[in-house]
């Protein structure tokens, strides 16, 4: 059984389609990132899969769990971590831990040592008694990490956890994520704006577009599929006259720039440059002092899929930014 | 159950770290209390009236006399002597008096004679509380100087004597069952309409509704938690405002107890009525924009300034559809006649079919997703 199973599941709103009968599954145990741009359907996507929008058609199981048909029983078995900061200010770590813990019916006394242990899980044990409002950033998104976590779910949804988080707190944020993965077993579907982050921590990314899926596979294959974008930067001494031509005419080469004895190659295809670079260097007898190969990353991969364009599409306003809305400092 | 003791818990644990809200909803209607009751409530006293005797004979010092009596004793009025009407009546327009007597020629033979002789008064009517104590005050002189001095031995006449079944009751005590009402009414604006669309604004919901707790769960933990705070609220107010008010025996138990019920079901039928009015609503903009409205629509049509019996038709047909009318008059009873709960058992009862009736619609229309 796949841990999500997708299949056409779409969503309408009036005659605009957020989610357009997507189809794929997350397999258990694996960290499964969501990618796409601003207003792609990545939001209405994990919002169905939560049970917080229905859907116009199609279906998806979660866990096993028509999310329809078993929504409780979808809402039971997951973990999830909204966009939105959703702690309460004036209640401690501990309060909203445990008014969580409540709302998902934990025995008493499984409670407080499941609460106190996830609390030190994402080391806030310290502060479990001071209340939320005095936590930076970085504290409430881990304080929501172990919140959604409190009933033990087996598979964690979170959307955007670093978004706004300064980078030490984003290293941290995953660093914990992993570290939970890991000890808890855990299966992830996370969506990030941040690329490296997703390359480096996710086992398989969906790039989704108009509410298409417009890609999936492994980071690693994911780089493999585009055509190169590579920059080599490559410094040499004792190089003939003409190098600059000769440089240009190798294969694959898109452009070559120079400065003094630097050189900036741009490839479709950086080792292939790369290789005919070197043996045109030793047939020339110039001396390589350094070479330095940029590889493709997922930005490029991301860029080549989604397209250059801006998405100024119009979304549901979100109140949350009201200045009415009342302060309880 | 425990699902929706996990949503009051946390609402009354955060209200007990910032009780702003049931501070607001008790400060403000007190003072309303205290200054209308204070405002209107007292007795007109020292009226100016200006006093021009064209007679002079015995007939008209004797009224003269009873006057000064009046300004003496009950103090509604005092007297200044005119000589002459013009002069008088020059002051009245000023504003320097508030009335005036004009006793005219011929007072005292007309008076003698037996002949129905007619004392002018004339009044500032642009203040229309002023002038009617005035003329009711004068209408009592006039009817003791009327009366015979050796009373003839049949009267045929009858007269209407006043048994007044309570003690005498002050406005700012007429005002207090309103503002009991008032505070909860506050209490649950704020608590079931302010606070609960800032935290659907802010995402606090979507943290609950990812959760396996059921609707109804949901919305009975919103509805006690709310109407738990105006509780807090309507037993401060019918405490303390008992007291400032000077309702006699004020903290009588038994009265208390009665209140306490009335407390109860009127915070369950008004957080159930802005539960209603907020089910559908995420613009935190709009519980504020209503609030003043939402408040003289449903407060003023009640009966808790001014008897119901004066208003007209569509407005009588508001009072008869608004929980405040049926709140008002059930504090009412037990406050100024110390009734049972036998006595306003129409109240409870409306109060109660109220709270189901609205809970009911909000239920229906509440939506389990965003």
């Amino acid at each position: 059984m796949h841990a999500i199973e997708v299949e056409n599941l779409t969503k309408r709103f009036g005659d605009f389609t957020a989610v357009d009968a997507l189809n794929f599954n997350v397999e258990r145990g694996e960290v499964f990132g969501l990618l796409g741009p601003n207003g792609a359907g990545k939001s209405t996507l994990i919002r169905m899969l939560t049970t917080l929008v229905p859907p116009t058609s199609g279906m998806a199981r979660v866990n096993g769990f028509d999310i329809v048909r078993s929504a409780n029983d979808v809402r039971q078995s997951i973990g999830v971590i909204p966009q939105a900061m959703t702690s309460d200010l004036d209640l401690t770590a501990q309060e909203n831990m445990s008014i969580f813990a409540k709302l998902y019916g934990m025995p008493r006394e499984k409670r407080l040592g499941t609460i106190k242990q996830l609390l030190k899980d994402v080391d806030l044990e310290k502060w479990a008694d001071k209340p939320v409002k005095m936590f930076s950033g970085g504290m409430r998104r881990r304080l929501e990490i172990a919140r959604g976590l409190v009933h033990e779910p087996k598979l964690f949804f979170l959307d955007e956890p670093t978004t706004g988080l300064d980078p030490v707190s984003r290293v941290s944020v995953w660093e914990m994520l992993t570290r939970l993965k890991a000890q808890r077993d855990l299966t992830i579907l996370v969506t990030t704006h941040y690329m490296d982050e997703a390359d480096k921590l996710c086992d398989r990314i969906a790039i989704v577009d108009h509410g298409k899926l417009v890609a999936l596979d492994s980071p690693l294959k994911l780089k493999a599929s585009i055509p190169g974008k590579n920059i080599l930067e490559v410094s040499f001494s004792g190089a003939p006259p003409n190098w600059m031509q000769a440089l240009r005419s190798l294969p694959d080469v898109v452009d070559v720039k120079s400065e003094e004895n630097v050189y900036r190659i741009s490839s479709h295809n950086g080792p292939g440059t790369t290789v005919a670079m070197m043996e045109a260097a030793r047939n020339a007898n110039a001396t390589i002092n350094s070479l330095s190969v940029q590889s493709t990353t997922l930005d490029d991969v991301f860029v080549h899929y989604t397209g250059h364009q801006l998405r100024d599409a119009l979304q549901a306003p979100v109140a949350a930014n009201s200045p009415f809305i009342m302060q309880r400092a | 159950m425990h699902r929706i003791w996990a949503i009051i818990e946390r609402d009354l644990r955060r209200f007990r770290r910032s009780p702003v809200l049931v501070i607001v909803s008790i400060i403000m209607p007190l003072v309303q209390l205290i200054v209308l009751g204070y405002a209107f409530g007292g007795k007109i006293k020292h009226l100016q009236v200006g006093v021009v005797d064209e007679d002079h004979g015995v007939p008209a010092v004797k009224v003269k006399e009873m006057c000064q009596a009046v300004a003496a004793n009950a103090s509604t009025f005092e007297t200044i002597s005119y000589s002459d009407q013009a002069t008088a009546m020059r002051d009245l327009r000023d504003g320097r008096i508030g009335g005036l007597i004009d006793i005219p020629p011929q007072f005292s033979r007309k008076v003698l004679a037996g002949a129905n002789p007619r004392i002018a008064m004339m009044t500032d009517n642009t203040d229309q509380f002023s002038s009617t104590a005035l003329e009711d005050s004068f209408d009592a002189l006039l009817g003791v100087y009327n009366s015979p001095a050796v009373q003839p031995r049949t009267t045929a006449n009858v007269n209407l004597s006043v048994v007044e079944v309570y003690p005498y009751v002050p406005y700012i005590q007429f005002l207090l069952p309103g503002t009991i009402v008032l505070s909860i009414f506050v209490s649950a604006m704020i608590g079931g309409g302010i606070i609960f669309i800032d935290d659907k604004a802010r995402g606090l919901h979507e943290g609950y509704l990812v959760t396996p707790i059921r609707k109804f769960e949901l919305i009975l933990g919103f509805t006690l938690a709310g109407a738990a705070k105006a509780i807090i609220a309507g037993t401060v107010l019918i405490t303390v405002g008992s007291l400032i008010a000077g309702i006699p025996d004020p903290l009588n138990p038994l009265r208390m107890a009665r209140m306490l019920v009335l407390v109860v079901v009127t915070s369950m039928a008004l957080i159930s009525m802005m539960f209603l009015i907020m089910v559908r609503v995420s613009d935190p903009l709009v519980p504020r924009a209503i609030f003043g409205m939402l408040n003289t629509v449903l407060y003023f049509p009640s009966g808790a300034v001014y008897p119901t019996e004066s208003f007209p038709g569509w407005m009588k047909a508001i009072s008869v559809a608004d929980p405040f009318t049926y709140a008002v008059h059930g504090f009412k009873e037990l406050i100024l006649k110390n009734t049972g709960l036998m006595a306003i058992k129409v109240d409870l009862i409306f109060l109660a079919g109220f709270t189901v009736l609205t809970l009911s619609a909000a239920t229906l229309l509440f939506r389990r997703t965003l």
